[in-house]
């Protein structure tokens, strides 16, 4: 069952307001000189690191793991500067509710953007230096000698004078009444001994035996299962239900509405409430949107490819007159579709809501997001809330910013008040009730002189805006800066090309079907755009497309550096096994530098083989290789699975995809052989989870141009009568 | 209502003969190792042993289970101890988020029973599960030395 973090009697809670206090929000962490009981008495300073005597160690992770590693890796960072054994690391969640209790000591708890760790590696590492610096002044206090004469290694303070030895957990309860310091040093990378090495990931076992529970399989005492019909057609509600057809059938408790737009089933388990919302007779009113179809929504996006009116938001130079005196114009537009996260674990969540309390129980990206609908939908003030995180059966962006699982749930417990009720959407409400991945076209075009080098290029997108729809108040006047991932003039996502004009912007085109944060987010389409532009621009001016890019870089060196790794460790330049193609593609984002070379065949022109995908990634710090490697194997299977085979197409103002059959992903046969190149340069944090995804795309794409000759610049290449095999 | 064997234990549910076998082992039998994925046999997460045979539970009504024994992943190895595949499974450490490994390990069980040593071809003709982590590069390592052991 689902373990709510708890403080055991003969356990310690230590850290440092430190920790707290280095945050962004600039929160005042309540811990001071005095000691803080928890609720069974224990005493506690801060909130990261927790010693039983048997010397185990606890780390209190925010972050949620759906599969990234981050709770091994954001424990290697603690246990870094902790000095304690690893083998008697273990990690558990803090809740949302406490969270709150506490100021926020534990930060942020979103797990998206793969910020996991790089943006709380110093916190965190923070909490392990604190807590270590307190353990060492306890033991030295108990021998009555200096700490400064005390070392600590793998959980053992050691008096170095007189050799006398103590263990982490005999001292915890001393530590723990200390005053914590401000701030401790934190050491120097070349010093880290558990950071940069592939520590085994904490949470395997569970995950190999079917021990693990995850939201589906929560169990409550007295709990009921319910599942949901929300309106197929997006902005529709429904009209009526006749509850009556299906009140009489085995299990069937009652059949309920939930808000304005859905009706669920709540029965004694899953199979029959789903039997019965199959037969449950229910009018929609399928609102305004009813009309909308793909072939209307590409209309509109069309027309925005040459709207003179859009977002700028990278420019140098003048783009269009460059373009328009160029010796050779070259212009392309392509298009990538709505995609659905299909997590394999369709969305659920489970709420229990008194009028005194509301408890929910979710697999979430973010446990405060989840906290905030509980207390939306409840009514009830956050002291009188709480939310307990649940391991994901994948997230992959749909379980972070998104809580609307969490609002059914709730709107349906408070009309069962005392009684659990576990809410399971079905695989075909998962896929007609997504956070789509942005439908968005470009208009791409260049210019090159004489020489065939690029004197202009204007790359304009048409479509949505993830931000427009989701948090509206971090548009910069009007413009959604996020759109624009990997196309960026400098920062986190910048362009790795130096290009004498350029002009990349922005037509904003709306649609009824709600955007999301789909893994990789805007750089999947994006590096499409560039990367295949500039294989386009190459061949045009005659170039190799690695040369051609080469030129363009010359002010981009970590760009430039793993675009080489790759081609110099794939054999750009030297012949590929006979019939085998080569692609190239690079992209900043999230703050790390990637690039990948894929090898490709075709067999009767149709049959899309990926043998292999070098890859390169320089994330600035490596926390565990092996689980970079892992997310980067990983992301290609998401984003070749999206490039060949996904698309929810709209018709009648729905997704017509409604499971696996017509929603594929790939399998074994299709996999290629991935090689990583994992190349931190230090100086800064990038992400993991996310930056590689964009990458295999257009090398894919470049490559079967080298093959075929053929250029394909929509998404999903089902259409285009290609298949992975 | 129907009899079988979970795991070598007896069951008897009383349920619709049409109730597919992953919603009875779920929710009658209790066991939640077994997960939902499609409920159209399309992904594999719901595999396990029908006398031995892997099947995708979400489509085989608990009917046809009637007298036969099924094997779900809390009873692949017995007494607590690991399968050779599980066992490779940690080695690899091939789950990510976990939730299509038990399926995926009923499924790589299966094809060792028939094959104790599968080529990569005997991989790609008979481990056909989905895994949106995309953790199929260790799923192939973690077979062939599931097939050494």
């Amino acid at each position: 069952m689902i373990t709510t973090p708890k403080v055991s009697r003969r356990a310690f809670v230590i850290g440092s307001a430190a920790v707290g206090s280095g945050l962004a929000l600039g929160l005042k962490v309540p811990f001071g000189p005095g000691v803080v009981r928890a609720q069974d008495g224990t005493p506690e300073i801060n909130a990261w690191v927790v010693i039983r005597p048997d010397d185990t160690v606890v780390v209190r992770v925010a972050r949620s793991e759906m599969g990234q590693g981050t709770i091994t890796g954001l424990a290697q960072m603690v246990a870094e500067e902790l000095e304690c054994d690893w083998s008697k690391v273990t990690t558990e969640y803090p809740t949302p509710g406490q969270s709150v209790k506490r100021k926020r000591v534990w930060g942020d708890f979103s797990t998206g953007g793969s910020r996991g760790i790089r943006m709380s590696h110093e916190y965190v590492r923070q909490g392990g230096a604190v807590a270590r610096t307190m353990l060492v002044q306890a033991a030295a206090n108990a021998w009555g000698v200096p700490a400064g004469e005390c070392s600590a290694a793998s959980s053992v303070i050691t008096h170095k004078p007189t050799g006398r030895t103590v263990s982490y957990g005999k001292v915890a309860e001393a530590a723990a009444k200390l005053t914590p310091p401000d701030k401790v040093p934190l050491k120097d990378p070349k010093d880290w001994k558990l950071i940069g090495k592939s520590m085994k990931r904490l949470d395997t076992l569970p995950k190999v035996t079917g021990a693990q529970v995850y939201g589906f399989d929560l169990r409550l005492p007295g709990m009921l299962t319910a599942t949901i019909k929300d309106c197929p057609v997006f902005g529709g509600t429904v009209k009526s239900f006749d509850a009556d057809k299906v009140k009489g059938m085995p299990g069937v408790r009652h059949v309920l509405p939930v808000g304005a737009s859905a009706v669920a089933v709540v029965a004694d388990t899953y199979w029959e409430a789903k039997t019965a919302l199959d037969a449950l007779p229910i009018v929609w009113d399928e609102g305004p949107h009813a009309k909308v179809s793909s072939a209307t929504i590409a209309d509109v996006l069309k027309e925005g490819l040459g709207a003179p009116q859009a977002f700028v938001n990278n420019k140098n130079g003048d783009a269009p007159a460059a373009i328009a005196a160029a010796a050779k114009k070259v212009e392309a537009v392509y298009g990538y579709p709505f995609q659905n996260h299909a997590t394999m674990e369709p969305m659920n969540a489970t709420a229990r809501y008194t009028p005194d309390r509301c408890e929910v129980w979710v697999p979430t990206q973010n446990g405060e997001a989840a906290f905030a609908a509980t207390l939306a939908a409840s009514g009830l003030p956050a002291d009188k809330c709480e939310v307990y995180k649940i391991n994901l059966g994948g997230g992959f962006g749909r379980r972070g910013a998104f809580h609307d699982y969490v609002t059914q749930a709730v709107l349906l417990a408070k009309q069962l008040p005392g009684i659990p009720v576990k809410l399971l959407w079905s695989r075909e409400e998962d896929m007609l009730h997504g956070k789509y991945h942005p439908v968005m076209q470009a208009k791409v075009t260049g210019g090159l002189d004489a020489s065939g080098n690029l004197t202009g290029l204007h790359l304009r997108l048409s479509g949505q805006s993830i931000l427009t729809a989701v948090f509206p108040q971090m548009l910069q006047n009007g413009m959604d800066f996020l759109t624009f991932q990997g196309l960026h003039a400098s920062g986190d996502f910048a362009i790795g090309y130096t290009v004498p004009n350029l002009l990349i912007d922005h037509a904003m085109r709306n649609t009824h079907v709600p955007p999301g944060f789909w893994r990789g987010v805007n750089i999947n389409q994006n590096a499409i755009f560039l990367e295949c532009f500039m294989d386009e621009l190459a061949h045009a001016a005659g170039q190799d497309p690695l040369e051609f890019r080469r030129k363009l870089m010359a002010s981009h060196p970590k760009h430039l550096a793993v675009l080489n790794a790759v081609a110099d460790r794939a054999g750009w330049g030297k012949p590929a096994p006979p019939g085998v193609y080569r692609g190239l593609a690079q992209m900043k984002a999230f703050a790390s530098y990637v690039a990948a070379c894929a090898e490709i065949s075709v067999a009767g022109g149709n049959k899309v083989k990926v043998h292999r995908i070098v890859c390169a990634t320089d994330p600035g710090y490596a926390v565990n290789p092996a689980q970079i490697e892992r997310q980067i194997a990983g992301s290609f299977v998401y984003g070749l699975s999206a490039l060949f085979m996904e698309e929810c197409t709209v018709k009648d103002g729905r997704i017509e995809q409604t499971n696996f059959d017509t929603y594929d992903s790939m399998r074994i046969a299709q996999m290629p052989k991935v090689e990583s190149i994992i190349m931190p340069s230090g100086g800064f944090w990038g992400g993991v989870g996310e930056p590689t995804i964009c990458v295999a795309a257009p090398a894919v794409l470049n490559a079967f141009f080298a093959a075929t000759g053929r250029r394909i610049r929509t998404v999903p290449l089902k259409h285009h009568g290609l298949t992975l095999v | 209502m129907a009899r079988f064997t979970v795991n070598g234990k007896s069951v008897d549910v009383k349920v619709n003969p049409s109730m597919p076998l992953l919603w009875a082992i779920r929710e009658h039998v209790g066991l939640t190792g077994t997960k939902y994925g499609c409920g159209i046999a399309a992904c594999g997460a719901c595999t396990v042993h029908l006398d031995g045979a892997a099947v995708r539970s979400c489509v085989v009504p608990v009917a046809a289970a009637e007298g036969r024994q099924v094997t779900t992943i809390e009873g692949l190895a017995p007494g607590g101890a690991l399968h050779k595949v599980q066992q490779a499974w940690l080695d690899h450490e091939v789950p990510q988020c976990g939730y299509c490994q038990a399926g995926m390990i009923m499924a790589v069980a299966a094809l060792l029973k028939d094959k104790p040593r599968p080529t990569d071809q005997d991989i790609d003709a008979t481990i056909t599960n989905i895994c949106r982590c995309g953790t199929f590069q260790q799923v192939r390592e973690a077979i062939h030395a599931a097939a050494k052991a």
